[in-house]
């Protein structure tokens, strides 16, 4: 008895309203300031200032390459191809318009100045940042006109080994593959006739 | 000789008082193991759940070990793994043993998930039970994907890329998010850096609370068995379910003789397979990342090649991400998409066995396709098989609803 006559007269000093404004209080303050604290732990994952600082313009002599030669180098940490491309692959390129998603271009993956029927500067040289646009990889060139196990009529391109995307010599993306955007066209410009400075637009600062 | 043996034992009693007044160890010993009752008809398929413990056990010494010599700096870290199989003593063995045991991870909790599903162990009262499982699963997986790429080879590289990129699919946040996750613009040195971190502290821990809470659970409600009558409902005069059994020393002994031919098998796969014929390490491993070329064959390892098809055969990124992801957590939904009576496949009608027979070929069936090339005729395959993998968890509760069961025996059987 004499125990529930304390509970019950502890009970009725108890100040509800002053008991909860109290707790909701420490509730929103404590998570406010959980949330800050988590704040340089979530940030901590950032690219870091040095990864930032990596990003200069790269430049390739294309002095070497063959008709039908593809260069690859390092600019941003991803991969670009430079792609030497023949008579052959320049006019293939409209027989394959009407098996692509997007045959003019229409997405913004390339610079105004490749936005054309061969998606480059100068028909011959493509530049291209060559990881598939589904997700990430480096598509294979399989250049040679020739039947695939997953094409008949291949008029040579890129294919990815990862989940099978296809694109064209222009890299643009066959419909109804994983990838449902064409490979981007980074900024570049030709320094001169044998040199392609990838990172920075014709007559323009780096981008 | 009698008498010193005595008192010595005596000591040993006092001591254990001792201790059991500040610290309740026989009564957990006795709570969850000697006189844990367990049902008594257990079969083989109730192995398979003290073996991912015994893995687990595994893959934490041996990781243990191999952290001491690992370097996880992308300029190190290939160079650093086989500085581990040629240069430290007894290096490859333990190497193997990680690697060869993450696979086993993977056959035994398969099995013991399916296990789960032909008798009905998700049912109520044990939802809380599955759903912790699936958990482990979803962080088992996790962990296997960031293990495979501290090796830093053109797989786990390329692995890499493709698993981060999936967040990318993600509409508005996800190029940020991708961002996040790397800590870089390419996989990089820092993504490396972060998955040693998750690996070998972060998930771990997660995975070992999620195994307490799990077995917690499991003991709160106790076991299913093979027939899913609840052995609770029948109890002598002591309380003690009539068709229980102590886990110690029965299953205990059990147990052992199972992780005796469990070892006998991954000793074998161990000493004269270690990388599983290609399937548990992959060739294109052996050769450094080179961020300029993807593998020309590439595919991920054996135990998400199911999932990986299902979103090789989705000609939508977003959609084939969104299935994928769909497939595993689709499985959290089990104990209330089960609308049967009646626990165990022995008891259930036709149609649940038609459809887990069917799920169980294609999940199998789903798992060759995502190694395979990815030839047309095998995309539209990888479809057919996709629609059977979400049609066993669409139609469960209409056929779980409809169907006639069996009666279900008062008592277990054998």
């Amino acid at each position: 008895m004499s125990k529930s006559e304390t509970s019950e007269s502890i009970q009725t000093q108890t100040d509800q309203g002053r008991r909860n404004l109290l707790l909701g209080v420490t509730g929103v303050v404590g998570a406010a300031g959980a949330g800050l604290v988590a704040w340089p732990f979530v940030a901590s994952w950032q690219p870091s200032a040095k990864a930032k600082t990596v990003g200069a313009p790269v430049e390739v002599s294309i002095a070497d390459l063959q008709p039908g030669q593809m260069a690859r180098v390092s600019w941003r940490g991803q991969a670009i191809g430079i792609l030497h491309r023949t008579e052959r692959m320049i006019d293939d390129l409209d027989r394959v318009s009407d098996r692509l998603a997007d045959p003019e271009s229409d997405q913004g993956q390339q610079p105004e100045y490749a936005k054309n029927s061969h998606r480059s500067i100068n028909p011959e040289y493509l530049v291209l940042n060559i990881h598939c646009t589904h997700l990430g990889c480096i598509p294979e060139l399989r250049p040679e006109v020739e039947p695939q196990v997953f094409d008949d009529d291949w008029r040579g391109g890129f294919y990815c080994p990862c989940h099978k995307s296809a694109f064209d010599l222009a890299g643009r993306v066959y419909s109804g593959k994983p990838a449902a955007l064409n490979l981007v066209v980074p900024p570049y410009s030709f320094t001169d006739e044998n040199h392609i400075l990838i990172g920075v637009d014709p007559e323009q600062g780096a981008a | 000789m009698a008498k010193p043996a005595s008192t010595l034992s005596k000591n040993a009693d006092a001591l254990g008082q001792w201790v059991d007044k500040r610290l309740p160890v026989s009564e957990f010993w006795k709570a969850h193991i000697s006189e844990y009752y367990a049902p008594k008809n257990f079969n083989i398929m109730y192995f398979f759940g003290s073996l991912a413990l015994l893995v687990l056990v595994n893959q934490i010494v041996t990781g243990i070990f191999l952290t001491m010599h690992y370097k996880p700096d992308a300029a190190l870290a290939f160079g650093s793994v086989e500085y581990i199989m040629r240069d430290v003593d007894w290096g490859w063995l333990i190497r193997y043993m990680h690697s060869t045991g993450a696979s086993a991870f993977f056959i035994v909790v398969y099995l013991h998930m399916f296990r789960a599903l032909m008798y009905g162990s998700y049912q109520k009262p044990r939802e809380l039970v599955w759903i912790l499982g699936v958990l482990i699963y979803l962080v088992l997986m996790a962990e296997a994907f960031m293990g495979y790429v501290l090796p830093w080879g053109q797989m786990s590289y390329w692995g890499a890329q493709v698993i981060v990129s999936l967040f990318g699919a993600i509409p508005y946040v996800g190029d940020a998010l991708v961002e996040w996750i790397r800590g870089d613009y390419y996989i990089a040195d820092a993504t490396l850096n972060r998955f040693f971190a998750l690996h070998v502290i972060a998930l771990p821990l997660a995975l070992l609370a999620l195994v307490v809470l799990h077995l917690a659970a499991l003991h709160e409600v106790g076991s299913n068995n093979p027939d899913g009558v609840d052995i609770k409902q029948n109890k002598d005069e002591n309380g003690i379910p009539r068709d229980g059994i102590p886990f110690h020393p029965y299953y205990t002994v059990k147990d052992i003789f199972g992780v005796g031919v469990f070892l006998l098998l991954f000793a074998f796969v161990l000493f004269y397979a270690p990388d599983g014929g290609g399937y548990f390490l992959e060739k294109d491993n052996f050769a450094p990342s080179d961020p300029l070329v993807t593998p020309n064959h590439i595919v991920p390892v054996w135990y998400f090649t199911p999932f990986y098809a299902i979103l090789r055969a989705v000609p939508d990124k977003l959609m084939g991400v969104v299935l994928m992801g769909a497939a595993i957590f689709v499985l959290f939904l089990m104990p209330w998409l089960d609308r049967s009576k009646v626990r165990s496949i022995r008891y259930k009608g036709l149609g649940s066995k038609i459809l887990l027979t069917v799920f169980a070929i294609g999940f199998v069936r789903l798992g060759m396709l995502g190694m395979a090339e990815g030839t047309p005729a095998e995309t539209i395959e990888s479809r057919v098989w996709t629609v059977i993998y979400f049609a066993f968890f669409a139609l469960m509760p209409v056929v779980t609803s409809m169907e006639n069961t069996k009666p279900v025996p008062e008592r277990v059987t054998t």
